[in-house]
């Protein structure tokens, strides 16, 4: 084999891409339809609770057109990363949609299903033989921060993947996945270069958004050949320039020169990009490095409470003027009306746009403060029911807090909704960001198939 | 000569590297450019730090990367995305103070 192509439809499962842009994919013939369907970026909820940041009819969209196009073409479609965070349910509800589109449209295949969440025992296990070590800046964890967590996932690398395809797996679901790997398994079990196939699946799994114009929504295709790899845009509205791909090395990475994933990394020190054609790039020259010992990534959440918010906004210059010590004021008067009555473990606190709510996680920063705030109260506690009823007294108590020099004296608060508060619901923190020894990288990903007999 | 960042680069942008680390790009206008910011090391821990009030310890790397013509530097993250207090869950808009940033070369 001289080379593996690659059709990546969209940056997301479920973000969507326009048809003219697969169809044109399809005519160049891949070896291979593959597509990430998650991420942390949207926060720790989403693995905590057991549901996809994505839209079920969204993904369901994607998938009738990919799972179809490939069986006819008889090539496999990999799906990494299932439900947006890979747990047990994220992978059971990506599941249900493939065994849906199956039934709908009579499809004949082999399905492999890999799962990566993990068992707390055998995560303490590891943590007792000492095989678990923080990645920075994350603290080391204990047996109990181990307990404490929700759900715990695994990144797999390309190990699992290939063992399904050399099954005959026609459809690959899997749970979390280092991204690049559902783009590089096929050409790794093909003998092809690791490196250049890992860093191909580096730009690939966000398709066109390494495209000028970019867009998450659109295809991207790679020509993986010996000592090279080509990116093209499917649109003719885009162009892939050194510079699109260059830049899209360093989106969210720490270091661009290297890339650690399960069982290494990329070194990019001596990548060399090239315009090759007027939408066309290659790439050549990245090196896979394996580390000594194979090490996989675990992410896991612990549920910290549930939470309720209030947005109100406010004009008043002499309340924007001391909009800081009110806050404290209602704060302390919150704490105050609580204490004997038993509701004290809460979290308040007070997000004031228009007055460096955005970067407050930094602090002392200079503020400028604008000539109207949007300000969302927000409390979190045990239950649901508690942190109503914090939010709903700092609301109440804002609204008509006698600070000093008020002037206006029927309200402090301009509410855009009725109700003014919300339930938000669980609470996630991210408490497990970790690396974990395995001897073998395929052998905590269990693998299941089953066989769709014209949908059945 | 004294140059804002916003008027040689054509890229300002942060975005969180895993929920435990922020991280920020600038990508010049032109080589011609980055070449010099790169060899008068123009933008450093030393002046990156006080633009968020952070020590020249929470800077996990500084790195040039000739490819985008481009600086990259990481830090560890206030605070882990999603936890208690968060501001911006992607970090996705945590770049402002860079585009007033004004380096010499």
């Amino acid at each position: 084999m001289e080379e593996i192509r690659i059709l990546s439809p969209t940056a997301i499962l479920g973000y969507g891409f326009p048809m003219e842009s697969f169809t044109e994919g399809m005519k160049r013939k891949p070896h291979v339809i593959a597509v990430d369907a998650g991420s942390t970026d949207p926060g720790p909820y989403y693995l905590g609770v057991g549901k996809s940041f994505t839209d079920r009819n969204s993904v369901k969209r994607d998938l009738e057109i990919m799972i179809p196009a490939a069986i006819e073409a008889g090539i496999p479609v990999i799906i990494g990363t299932a439900g947006g965070s890979g747990g047990h349910p994220h992978v059971a509800l990506t599941l249900d949609i493939v065994k849906e589109i199956a039934k709908e449209k009579s499809l004949s295949f082999k399905l492999a299903v890999i799962e990566s969440e993990l068992d707390k025992e055998l995560i303490k296990q590891n943590l007792r033989e000492g095989n678990i070590e923080p990645l920075f800046p994350a603290k080391q964890i204990t047996e109990s921060d181990v307990d404490e967590s929700v759900r715990i996932v695994a990144q797999m690398g390309e190990e699992p993947f290939i063992n399904a395809l050399e099954n005959g797996a026609n459809v690959i679901l899997a749970g979390r996945s280092y991204d690049p790997s559902v783009f590089s398994a096929l050409a790794i079990k093909e003998g092809f270069d690791k490196g250049l196939a890992i860093h191909l699946g580096k730009i690939l799994e966000c398709a066109a958004i390494a495209a000028l114009p970019g867009s998450g929504s659109d295809c991207m295709f790679g020509y993986l050949r010996k000592e090279s790899f080509v990116l093209e845009p499917l649109s003719p509205l885009r162009k892939c320039t050194t510079l699109s791909v260059a830049a899209h090395t360093l989106y969210e990475k720490t270091n661009p020169y290297i890339l650690p994933g399960p069982g290494g990394a990329i070194n990019l020190h001596e990548s060399k990009f090239t315009q090759i054609s007027d939408n066309m790039v290659e790439v050549s020259g990245s090196k896979f490095v394996p580390t000594e010992q194979y090490f996989v990534k675990l992410e896991g959440v612990k549920k910290v409470g549930y939470r309720t918010i209030s947005c109100a906004a406010v004009k008043d210059p002499v309340m924007i003027s001391k909009i800081d010590s009110i806050t404290q004021s209602v704060k302390e008067r919150v704490i105050n009306n609580f204490e004997n009555y038993g509701i004290k473990d809460f979290f308040l606190d007070f997000k004031i746009y228009g007055k460096n709510g955005v970067m407050a996680m930094f602090d002392n920063l200079e503020e400028k403060v604008a000539h109207e705030l949007l300000i969302i109260i927000e409390a979190v506690a045990d239950t649901q029911e508690h942190a109503d009823t914090i939010c709903g007294f700092a609301r109440s108590t804002m609204l008509h807090f006698g600070y000093e020099g008020r002037i206006s004296t029927a309200g402090n608060l301009a509410f855009p909704f009725s109700p003014s508060d919300c339930k938000v619901g669980e609470v996630f923190e991210f408490n497990v960001y970790h690396l974990m020894k395995v001897e073998d990288p395929a052998g905590m990903f269990p693998v299941q198939y089953i066989t769709f007999d014209k949908g059945n | 000569m004294k140059h804002k960042l916003i008027d040689i680069a054509s890229v300002i942008r942060s975005k969180n590297s895993g929920p435990y680390e922020l991280t920020f790009d600038i990508i010049f206008k032109d080589f011609e450019t980055y070449q010099k910011v790169k060899q008068a090391h123009s933008i450093n821990e030393t002046n990156f730090a006080p633009l968020y009030k952070i020590s020249n310890e929470s800077i996990i790397s500084l790195v040039y990367f000739d490819p985008a013509k481009a600086v990259k530097i990481t830090i560890v993250r206030p605070l882990t995305s999603g936890a208690l207090g968060e501001t911006d869950v992607y970090g996705a808009q945590q770049h402002a103070p860079l585009m007033a940033m004004e380096i010499e070369f």
